[in-house]
């Protein structure tokens, strides 16, 4: 319950917090950047993460909140789980996100937890990596070369790990606005604030009363985000039908490579991904 | 709507409002961990990573260099005073237990188990020096599993020969209470054989355990997170041999214990070893990761049992046969627990012949003991679970099946097969209620709709009945059952001079609302405004003699000391009234608070008397002048509270998702003082119940590390997780105590599992799903399907 | 050696300035420097809900942020609820409605319970539920704590129970709420 000791740095600008990133490097130090501190402070209370930096990105204006680009939003990496859920930008322009937002943990840790956090932190059950992923998100990053920008089909590497490099600060998310799309967040637990077991992000197209076009994210079948690559396929053009799209959506677990726990062991998730997504597809095709 | 000092108005059935809230919901809280003291210093403890192992060297050097620490004490270091941790059922007299010392000595058995403990200035400094401390360990082989450890193949203490702590036995045959088991099951036309599973669960009350001690003057004060500070006042003068005059232990605001704060734990011996030590106020806080680690489990039970019945249905006799995880040591009643179910298999049922044996077995578990129920909740899962099982082997209506066993309401007062006097019960009528609560029948339907359409929600009606025996206990039956302690209460009434009331109460509530049900009582008995009377308890030096809150206990014992003592303050109040009076104690009447002259305008009242009392002016010859008195109650029997639970289930073949549509419980628990805390009490006993059939279950990996050692893993339901619960009673009076009263506190607790778990299976049963294991996760569930698949349905 | 940071929080209305470890954790702070014990620590690990307070008056979990964060900010613990010796709606309805029994988790599920009222001022009873699912009871099987905050919600008047903000009186009430 009680931390380990640790210096802290609240900077108020990014250049002063890559400063700080790049003086630790060099000096050795083990530092952790703290945003919302959802997944962080659990971690060293339990004292299995003892950094002896810790870099405060919550004095940093501007790093939060969402702004309206034309064809995209940009979403602050500091913005809070519960601003995204409930911003009538996102909800206009990327529902997903916003109903995903809404599934984090509990409402307590979603007025704490944010966007950048939770992407950059990568827990292969949370629920922000998925949608991103679908959404095709583009990732902002700030580093001590300047500035670039990661695709999300890149920016998921491994178990927590991104392609965030060290010194490199996650600033901001931009994701294209969608119309005509419909989307869906379908979270599969045992109980309410838990994490996911598995869970899936959907969106469709519908167009001429079949299913155009689909994209298929993934939450916790792998140690990374994944898209259904194969049900995408056998979506479009699918259609507007229980039997098509479960079968559709019988491909959901190709390619996945999911855990056992006390949750589910493998084989349970390889099903249940298939029920899920067959569901989440239907509820984004209005069915 | 307020009491009027004429208590016109009932006091007992009224559904006061608690007098225990204000300070709960204004943050004014008294819990253990709120205590600071001057100069007191805190406690951290090192505990073993590994499950069994012995300890070779350990070195404290660098954690007392560490800034802010003041000792890091050894089991070696206090291997002379800290004795051996209390076991109190010695089931059997060749029961085989290791010594148990709060810091390991030579060998840790369990992965949590304490070797060291550093004391600090600060919570965090000791929090600091804990990760430096170096202990050299050379591990063991562990012992998990409970069916694997009966066979002895690995011991879980080197220093015991067999894992095999105790075996208990109870037959019919040779009690004199039924037939021959044997014989009774040979003649069966249908017996039905099943291995049930209990699975690890833990308390998680809601407060972490915490202690702090202060050692100054000539006294030891412990205030402790517990439900039992008599017992562990006592308790700590044997084990460390201070005299039990010098130790004051106080239960101040205490957040929940469910039968886990019913213990003596090692955390406290080393508090109170700790302060001593020191000279100084010390006090622990657990994590909650220790707290579900360490702080004692419970259930964990294999049931092995076969059922008879003749092809009419009328059962035959029960054979239970059970293996009962004690984890790594005795606590302070874990042998006892299984024993405590040995009576309830039989339930509300008339068996003619009866067996029931345990085999008590360590493990390299953290140990188990009392969790809500404590034994009563494994027996009623089994044999309801059973009585399901036989229902479909015989083809028969599960409720059919019930009511042909079950005793009638006529049939009371019952002696069971298992040796108990049921006083009375209303079988039928609770479940009467039930059903017309429930729709029994419209629910029935709609499940043949769904079966017949091969809908992929299936949906299942499960039915749980129950009786328990509570109120524990008549001493000398406790006594015969080898409890080291008795089952009475005792209560104090003082009349102060302005006629308020204080009540003395041995029991200790951490929630249950006795300050509120007890001033209910006590208002009515002396005619006092329920307003006007006080309740104090939980402390040894306030409430001198008591044992506490546990095992639904508290009103039917402790609710009768505080009766009867009342009753000896109306005495002497009579004798008062008549010297002022100047009439025959004879011709005075009692009522609503005062007495009066028969036949007369004559009258004096409580509060009259006790000023006369008080100011001893002018009181008969020879009396005392106080208007207090006290009393002990023992009972003559349990109290035997019964129901019938129904649950509508629906499962989702796809998922493996189960999630309860309606749940009714009408429970019969005699008379009720306040039904408002009655209900509460269901409420949280259903909660607990549901749990353990679908969330909860403490798993350990097969090196002895718990896995579910967080809230994240051990999974305990929120609001979002649980039904609205719909309630009813029935209320057939127990004549084993004046007052009426059964227990309330185990109920809901005992029957919700079953009903939850013969519900899941009743709605995949037909799809050739037989048994699932608790807790029912949809990836058993869906197992369970795939299997019942492959296996071609094969019921 | 980490040093120490100056913090001003403003807690229940007082303004606090005071120099903490970085690694002390809000509720620590509250806790064991500011004496306001009403609010306390259920669990490790972020789940229990039971150090609830609101933070610029949205519910967070004390237990899961440093003081030095809550810097420059506003607190409101269960301490603060009552107003002018008055309990807040929401205590008085847990009073009423026999939504607590030990206590333990009540100020966090009454904290949790005003920020969910705030957000949706007529949550309907599944709202409710889902709007406490980071809140741990392990007494009440929430159906009480559920009535309470309904009751609030649907504007029931309980007046005064009696119940004082500064002292514990017992209080001549019948329960009101089913």
């Amino acid at each position: 319950m009680i931390p380990s000791q640790f210096d802290y740095a609240a900077p108020t600008t990014v250049e002063e917090a890559l400063g700080l990133l790049a003086g630790a490097e060099s000096a050795g130090d083990d530092v952790k950047l703290l945003a919302g501190g959802q997944s962080l402070i659990p971690v060293m209370k339990l004292r299995m993460a003892d950094p002896s930096l810790v870099v405060d990105l919550g004095r940093i204006p501007g790093l939060s909140g969402i702004t309206d680009d034309g064809a995209s939003l940009t979403i602050g990496a500091m913005t809070p789980h519960h601003v995204v859920a409930t911003d009538p930008l996102v909800a206009a322009h990327v529902p997903l996100l916003a109903q995903a937002a809404a599934t984090v943990a509990d409402p307590q840790v979603r007025h704490r937890g944010t966007f950048g956090g939770a992407l950059v932190h990568a827990d292969p059950a949370g629920d922000m990596p998925a949608p991103a992923l679908a959404v095709e998100a583009v990732f902002n990053l700030a580093g001590p070369n300047g500035n670039r920008s990661v695709a999300a089909a890149d920016f998921f590497q491994g178990y927590f790990t991104t392609a965030v490099e060290e010194g490199e600060i996650l600033t901001s998310i931009t994701v294209p606005k969608y119309t005509g799309w419909g989307s869906h967040y379908g979270k599969f637990t045992r109980v309410a604030q838990q994490w996911s077991i598995v869970a899936v992000a959907a969106m469709v197209r519908v167009e001429g009363g079949v299913i155009a076009e689909a994209r298929v994210g993934l939450t916790n079948m792998a140690s990374t985000p994944l898209r259904a690559t194969s049900t995408e396929a056998a979506l479009a053009g699918c259609a507007l039908d229980a039997t098509a799209i479960a079968a559709a959506c019988a491909h959901a677990a190709e390619g996945t490579e999911p855990a056992s726990d006390l949750n589910g062991d493998a084989d349970y998730r390889r099903h249940l991904v298939t029920v899920v997504a067959k569901r989440a597809v239907m509820a984004a095709a209005g069915l | 709507m307020t009491a009027t000092a004429e208590g016109k108005r009932a006091e007992v059935g009224s559904a006061r409002l608690r007098k225990e809230d204000a300070h709960l919901i204004t943050g004014r809280s008294r819990f253990t961990d709120n205590m600071v003291l001057p100069g007191m210093m805190h406690l951290a403890m090192v505990r073993s990573p590994f499950a069994h192992a012995k300890i070779t060297a350990i070195d404290t050097s660098a954690a007392l260099a560490s800034p802010g620490v003041f000792a890091v004490l050894t089991g070696a270091d206090v291997a002379g005073e800290q004795g051996s941790l209390p076991n109190a059922w010695p089931v059997t007299p060749d029961q085989k237990a290791p010594d148990h010392p709060a810091i390991a000595v030579e060998e840790v058995a369990f992965a949590g188990e304490i070797v060291a403990v550093v004391i600090a200035r600060s919570a965090a400094a000791a929090r600091d020096a804990v990760e430096l401390v170096d202990v050299d360990y050379s591990e063991l082989p562990v012992v998990m599993d409970l069916e694997e450890a009966a066979t002895d193949k690995i011991l879980a203490h080197t220093s015991l020969a067999s894992n095999k702590s105790a075996t208990w036995v109870f037959d019919s045959g040779d009690a004199g209470t039924g037939t021959a088991i044997a014989e009774a099951l040979a003649n069966s036309d249908v017996v039905v054989e099943r291995t049930l599973y209990q699975q690890r669960l833990i308390p998680a009350f809601m407060e972490p355990r915490s202690t702090v001690v202060d050692p100054t003057g000539e006294q030891i004060t412990m205030w402790s997170a517990t439900q039992i500070p008599h017992i562990l006042r006592l308790m700590l003068a044997l084990t460390l041999g201070i005299p039990e005059s010098k130790v004051r232990v106080i239960a101040p605001d205490v957040g929940g214990g469910f039968g886990g704060k019913l213990q003596v734990t090692p955390e406290e011996i080393i508090t109170v070893v700790a302060a001593r030590r020191m000279g100084k106020p010390c006090k622990f806080t657990e994590t909650r990761s220790e707290s579900l680690q360490v702080a004692h489990h419970g259930r964990a039970q294999v049931q092995r049992l076969k059922i008879g019945a003749t092809k009419d249905g009328i059962v035959t006799g029960l054979h239970v046969d059970l293996l009962a995880d004690m984890g790594a040591y005795l606590g302070l009643i874990t042998s006892g627990i299984p024993v405590l179910g040995a009576f309830m298999y039989n339930s509300i049922y008339k068996f003619p012949a009866y067996h029931f044996e345990c085999h008590n077995i360590f493990t390299n578990k953290a140990w188990t003991d009392a969790y809500r129920g404590a034994g009563r909740p494994e027996a009623t899962f089994a044999i309801e679970r059973m009585m399901d099982e036989l229902a479909v082997e015989l083809g028969m209506d599960p409720l059919e099946l019930r009511e042909k066993n079950w005793i009638k309401h006529t049939e009371f007062p019952f002696t069971t097969v298992a040796g108990l006097e049921y006083d009375t019960g209303n079988y039928e009528a609770a479940t009467e209620k039930a059903l017309s609560l429930f729709g029994y029948e419209e629910l029935r339907a709609e499940q043949k709709l769904r079966r017949d359409s091969n809908d992929p929600v299936q949906l299942g009606i499960g039915i749980s009945t129950f009786t328990e025996m509570c109120g524990l206990a008549p001493s000398r039956v406790l006594g015969a059952l080898s409890y080291a302690a008795g089952g009475w209460e005792h209560a104090q009434v003082r009349v102060l001079p302005t006629g308020n009331v204080e009540v003395v109460t041995g029991s200790s509530a951490h929630g249950q609302g006795h300050e509120t049900a007890w001033s209910q009582l006590v208002a009515d008995r002396l005619g006092v405004p329920f307003e006007n009377v006080e309740v104090l308890h939980g402390d040894t030096q306030v409430a001198q003699r008591g044992l506490d809150t546990y095992g639904s206990r508290s009103l039917a014992v402790g609710g009768m000391a505080v009766l009867a003592a009342a009753d000896k303050v109306i005495e002497k109040a009579r004798a008062v009234a008549a010297h002022i009076m100047e009439a025959s104690e004879d011709d005075l009447e009692f009522a609503n608070g005062s007495f009066s002259v028969k036949g007369t305008e004559t009258s004096t009242s409580f509060g009259e008397i006790a000023f006369a009392v008080f100011s001893a002016h002018n009181l008969p010859d020879g009396m005392e002048p106080n208007l207090d008195s006290e009393a002990t109650y023992d009972p003559v029997n349990f109290s035997y509270p019964h129901g019938t639970h129904l649950a509508a289930i629906e499962v989702d073949t796809e998922t493996g998702a189960v999630t309860i549509r309606k749940y009714v419980c009408v429970d019969d628990i005699g008379v009720v003082v306040n039904p408002m805390i009655v209900e509460g009490q269901v409420h949280g006993g259903l909660a607990q119940g549901i749990a353990q059939a679908l969330f909860e279950e403490a798993v350990y990996d097969d090196a002895g590390t718990l896995v579910s050692g967080s809230f994240v893993d051990y999974l305990v339901p929120s609001a979002a997780d649980l039904p609205h619960y719909i309630t009813g009673r029935t209320e057939t009076p127990s004549t084993t105590n004046q007052l009426g009263a059964k227990g309330v506190g185990e109920a809901g607790t005992i029957a919700s599992t079953p009903a939850i778990v013969n519900g899941v299976i009743d709605a995949v049963r037909h799809l050739g799903v037989k048994d699932i294991k608790m807790p029912c996760t949809p990836a058993r569930v869906w197992h369970a399907l795939q299997e019942a698949k492959t296996t071609g349905g094969a019921a | 050696m980490a040093s120490s940071t100056s913090i001003t929080v403003e807690v229940d209305g007082v303004s606090y300035t005071d120099d903490v470890e970085p690694r002390l954790l809000l509720v620590q702070y509250l806790r064991e420097r500011l004496g306001k014990t009403g609010t306390v620590i259920g669990c490790d690990t972020t789940n229990c809900g039971a150090c609830t307070v609101h933070l610029d008056g949205a519910s967070v979990k004390s237990c899961t942020m440093f003081a030095v964060q809550a810097d420059g900010h506003q607190v409101t613990t269960i301490e603060g609820m009552a107003q002018d010796g008055k309990l807040a709606p929401l205590q008085e309805a847990f009073h009423q409605c026999h939504a607590l029994q030990c206590g333990f988790c009540t100020p966090g599920m009454i904290m949790q319970s005003a920020s969910l009222l705030k957000e949706n001022p007529h949550p309907t009873e599944t709202e409710i539920r889902e709007g406490l699912e980071g809140n741990l009871c392990r007494c009440t099987g929430y159906q009480n704590i559920v009535a309470a905050v309904k009751s609030v919600a649907d504007g029931v008047e309980y007046g005064d129970s009696g119940l004082s903000v500064s002292e514990s009186l017992t209080d001549g009430e019948t329960a009101g709420v089913k």
